[in-house]
C-alpha cells in the first residue's frame, strides 16, 4: 500500500471495549500515567458479547478510520462465556467483510485484561500508528454519503 | 394421475391431512402449490427444477393452525425443516414431511431422526458456477472486491424478496423494520445495500441450509447467493460439519482464530 | 401528428446527437439475459434486442431514494432547505414500452391528486419519452387487456416503430418531440402512405377486460379468492418496485443531530407492515387482505375515485415474482370467476 504521507491527518479510532477487562485496563494506564496516542474513543459495554457487529459498520459510516474492540482473555469472562460468543462472532463477521472487500486490517481485535494497563496503552498506539500510514478511510466515508449527490439550496 | 399426485389426493381423502403443499407447472418454473381438494392434487409435479423452499410457508400463522399439513418438498425443504425445528418454530406433529426419490416414489419421514439420515446421506454437489464465481472474488485485491461489490449491491431496490423467500427469515419483526435504533437505513442506497446483507448473512450464520432461493428470488438477480455459500464454506472451515446448526448460540473453548491478540 | 422514416443505421446517430445536447439519457442496456434502464453515454450502450427490461423506469420522476428537504436546528431555530433546482435536469428517455408511457399518466394523476407533489412534477415535466412500438411480446404481456396495445402512442412524445431492415416509422406527436427530430432533421423524410405500423406489430391476445375485472371485483370483498390466489404469495415488495405504476412510498429520516434530511424511499403494500399501526393493530393482517388491496387498488379504486387505470400490462410484475405470481392468470382466473 502507497504510504500516505498526509500530515494533517490524525486518525479517528472508535474502541469498543468490555467493561470488566479491557474497560478496567485502559483505567490502569491511565492510573499508572502511560503515555499513549489520544485519537481513541472508547465505548464501554458490559461484556464483548453484547458487542453488535452493526455498530461496527456504523462508525465507519460515521468517520472512523479505525476500530478496536477488546475484552477479556478466553476463560475469564466476567459472565463466563461472552467471550466466547464474541469470538465466534468476530470470526464469521471478520470473513465476510473481508469477503466484500471491507478492510478489515483497520479493525483490531484484541484481549485486554484489567491488570494489562500497558497492554492496552501498546494496542492503541500500535493501532493508530497503523491507521495514520493507511489513511482515511476514505472509500468507505464516500460510500455513506450517497445522499450528499442529491444537492440542496442552502439559501 | 402420477404417483405423487395419487398418494397426496389419497393422504386428503382420509381426513388426517387437511392441505398439501407441494409443487405445480408455473408459467416457465415450478411454483409451490397448496392442495386441498384430490382434485388439486392432480397438478402436483416434481422434478429437479422444483427449488422453491417451501418450508417458508411454515411458519406463517396464517397458513399453518391447528390442523395436519403435509409438505412434499425438496431435499433443502427437508433439511430446513430439521433446522426450524431446531430452532423450536414448528410442531412437527402438525407436519407430514415427505420428498420424492429418483423413482418418483413418495418418502415420508416419521420422525426428525429420519430427516437427519435422509439429509445426511442426499445432500447434492455444489453448484461448480457459484463455486468459480467465488475463486474469483477471492482471488480479486481488496479494492476490487470492494469496488466489484458496491457496484452490485448497488444495483438492490431493497425489495426483500431475497428475505420473504428464505425460510428461516422468520421474525415478524425484522431489524430492517426497526427505528429505534435504526440499525439500516431503510432506503435503496450503496452502503446501507451492503450493510444489509452484512446483516443478512450475519443473521443466517450457521442456520442457512443452503438452498439458494435468496439468489434466485431476487429479481435483479444480484449475485447474493455467493454470499450464503461463502458463509456456508467460511463456517464449515472455522467450526466444521453442519450439525445443529447452532453455530453463533454455542462455542467451543477451543474456537481458533487468528487475528485477535 | 407527424409520421416521418428514419433509416435503421441512421437511429444512433440520432441518439448520439441526442446524448450530445440532452444531460440524462436514459435506455435499456444489456443486464446479464435480460435488459434493464441505465444512464447511457453512448448510443451503442442501448440493447435494441430486448424484449422488455426487469425494472420500469418510474425512478426517472419518482426515484427509489429522494431528499424531501433538508434541515438544520441552531437553538430554538429551525431551518428549512429545499431540494436545489439543478438536481431537476432535462431527461429522454430512449426506447421506452408503450407500457412504460402510458404508466406516467396514472403516475402524474396519483402525484397530483389531493397534493401537488411539486418534486415528482419537476422531475416529470423534463422527461421526454421516445417509445419505440413492441415487434414481439412474451407470455407475461397482457397490454391489449388493460386498453393499450404495443403500437399505443398513449403518453409519448414521440414513437419510433421498427417497420424493417432498412427503416423505422417515427411518429411526433409532441413539441417535446419535435425538439429531439430538429436535433437531427436530415435524418428523417415524410413517411408515405403504404406504410403498415399495425402489421409489424406483437400479436398480443385480449385475456379480458377493464370492465370484466371492474364488475367481478367490485362485489369480491368477501370472497375466498383472494386466499386461494395469494396462499403462495410471500410478502415482498418485488411486484410493487418493478411495476411502473405503482407509486407507494415511505418516508423516513436521516437524521445526524441537529441537523438532516428527510428521505422517501419506495414501499410496497404487500409488506406485512405496510399497514401496521402504532397501536399494534393491522388492518390487512394476512397476505390475502394485502392480495386483495393489490388487485383492487389498481383495477377498481384508482378507475373509480381517479379515473385512471392502475395497471399497464407489462408483466413486469409476473416475471419479477419469485413464486410465478402471474398477474395475467390471476386476473382471467377473476374475469371468468362466478361472483360469490
Amino acid at each position: 500500500m502507497i504510504e500516505q504521507n498526509n500530515n494533517n491527518f490524525e486518525p479517528r479510532i472508535i474502541a469498543f471495549v468490555c467493561n470488566w477487562c479491557t474497560y478496567a485496563g485502559a483505567d490502569l494506564a491511565g492510573t499508572s500515567r502511560i503515555k499513549y496516542a489520544s485519537n481513541v474513543d472508547i465505548v464501554r459495554f458490559p461484556c464483548t458479547g453484547r458487542i453488535d457487529f452493526m455498530l461496527l459498520l456504523k462508525a465507519f459510516a460515521k468517520g472512523a478510520d479505525g476500530i478496536i474492540v477488546s475484552g477479556c482473555h478466553p476463560n475469564d469472562c466476567h459472565y463466563t462465556s461472552g467471550n466466547f460468543h464474541a469470538r465466534r462472532r468476530w470470526m464469521v463477521f471478520r470473513d465476510m467483510l473481508n469477503f466484500l472487500g471491507i478492510d478489515v486490517e483497520r479493525i483490531r481485535w484484541s484481549w485486554v485484561s484489567a491488570a494489562e494497563g500497558a497492554k492496552w496503552a501498546d494496542v492503541v498506539n500500535k493501532t493508530v500508528h497503523k491507521i495514520r500510514e493507511m489513511g482515511p478511510y476514505t472509500e468507505y466515508k464516500k460510500a455513506a454519503m450517497f445522499l450528499e449527490k442529491e444537492k440542496i439550496s442552502y439559501e | 394421475m402420477s404417483k405423487i399426485s395419487e398418494k397426496a389426493a389419497a393422504l386428503l381423502q382420509e381426513g388426517a391431512i387437511k392441505m398439501i403443499i407441494g409443487y405445480e407447472q408455473g408459467t416457465e418454473h415450478p411454483r409451490p402449490i397448496f392442495c386441498h381438494t384430490p382434485e388439486d392434487c392432480k397438478k402436483l409435479i416434481f422434478n429437479d427444477q422444483c427449488k422453491n423452499n417451501l418450508a417458508v410457508y411454515l411458519t406463517k400463522k396464517e397458513i399453518v393452525d391447528n390442523d395436519k399439513i403435509g409438505v412434499i418438498g425438496n431435499f433443502y425443504v427437508v433439511k430446513t425443516v430439521i433446522q426450524l425445528f431446531l430452532e423450536n418454530q414448528i410442531h412437527l406433529d402438525h407436519f407430514l414431511i415427505m420428498t420424492v426419490d429418483e423413482a418418483g416414489d413418495i418418502i415420508t419421514f416419521g420422525n426428525i431422526d429420519e430427516m437427519k439420515q435422509y439429509v445426511a446421506s442426499h445432500e447434492p454437489p455444489a453448484n461448480p458456477t457459484v463455486l468459480a464465481a467465488i475463486e474469483k472474488i477471492d482471488k480479486m485485491s481488496r479494492e476490487e472486491r470492494w469496488a466489484y461489490w458496491k457496484t452490485e449491491l448497488s444495483k438492490c431496490i431493497r425489495c426483500y424478496a431475497c428475505r420473504a423467500a428464505c425460510p428461516l427469515c422468520y421474525c415478524n419483526r425484522c431489524i430492517t423494520d426497526v427505528n429505534c435504533p435504526q440499525w439500516l437505513e431503510p432506503w435503496s442506497a450503496p452502503l446501507s445495500n451492503i450493510e444489509w446483507q452484512i446483516n443478512r448473512i450475519m443473521h443466517m450464520s450457521g442456520r442457512c441450509v443452503g438452498c439458494g432461493e435468496c439468489a434466485a428470488a431476487c429479481p435483479l438477480e444480484l449475485p447474493i447467493g455467493l454470499l450464503t455459500k461463502k458463509m456456508g464454506m467460511d463456517i464449515k472451515d472455522s467450526f466444521g460439519e453442519w450439525k445443529d446448526g447452532n453455530v453463533l448460540s454455542t462455542y467451543k473453548v477451543g474456537d481458533k482464530e487468528n487475528f485477535i491478540h | 401528428m407527424e409520421k416521418l422514416i428514419i433509416k435503421l443505421q441512421d437511429i444512433n446517430t440520432w441518439l448520439d446527437q441526442i446524448i450530445e445536447k440532452v444531460p440524462r439519457v436514459i435506455a435499456p442496456i444489456k443486464y446479464g439475459q435480460k435488459a434493464e434502464f441505465a444512464l447511457i453515454k453512448n448510443a451503442t450502450d442501448v440493447h435494441y434486442d430486448s424484449q422488455t427490461t426487469i425494472s420500469s423506469v418510474k425512478s426517472a420522476a419518482f426515484p427509489s431514494t429522494e431528499t424531501l428537504f433538508a434541515y438544520a436546528k441552531n437553538g430554538p431555530d429551525t431551518k428549512l432547505y429545499n431540494v436545489a433546482e439543478e438536481n431537476f435536469v432535462n431527461t429522454v428517455i430512449w426506447r421506452a414500452r408503450p407500457c412504460d408511457a402510458i404508466a406516467f399518466k396514472p403516475m402524474t394523476k396519483i402525484f397530483n391528486s389531493d397534493y401537488q407533489d411539486e418534486l415528482y412534477n419537476k422531475r416529470y415535466e423534463k422527461i421526454t419519452l421516445v417509445t419505440f412500438a413492441c415487434n414481439k411480446a412474451d407470455e407475461f404481456c397482457f397490454c391489449t387487456s388493460t386498453g393499450g396495445g404495443p403500437g399505443s402512442i398513449e403518453n409519448s412524445d414521440a414513437m419510433v416503430t421498427v417497420i424493417d431492415k432498412e427503416k423505422a416509422l417515427v411518429e411526433v406527436f409532441t413539441e417535446k418531440g419535435q425538439q429531439l427530430i430538429d436535433l437531427a432533421k436530415e435524418l428523417f423524410e415524410k413517411a408515405d402512405e403504404s406504410i403498415d405500423k399495425d402489421a409489424v406489430l406483437a400479436k398480443i391476445p385480449q385475456k379480458f377486460t377493464k370492465e370484466q375485472i371492474h364488475d367481478h371485483i367490485q362485489n369480491a370483498f368477501k370472497s375466498s379468492i383472494w386466499k386461494a390466489q395469494s396462499e403462495r404469495c410471500l410478502g415482498c415488495g418485488a411486484c410493487a418496485y418493478v411495476c411502473p405504476v405503482c407509486t407507494c412510498f415511505d418516508i423516513q429520516e436521516d437524521s445526524h443531530g441537529n441537523q438532516g434530511r428527510r428521505i422517501r424511499c419506495w414501499d410496497s403494500c404487500g409488506f406485512q407492515l405496510y399497514t401496521q399501526h402504532t397501536s399494534g393493530y393491522n388492518p390487512r393482517p394476512n397476505q390475502a387482505a394485502r392480495w386483495r388491496q393489490r388487485i383492487l387498488h389498481k383495477f377498481l379504486y384508482m378507475p373509480d375515485r381517479l379515473n385512471i387505470y392502475g395497471c399497464t400490462g407489462c408483466g413486469r410484475c409476473s416475471r419479477a415474482c419469485p413464486v410465478d405470481m402471474n398477474i395475467v392468470e390471476h386476473l382471467t382466473s377473476i374475469a371468468n370467476s362466478i361472483h360469490e
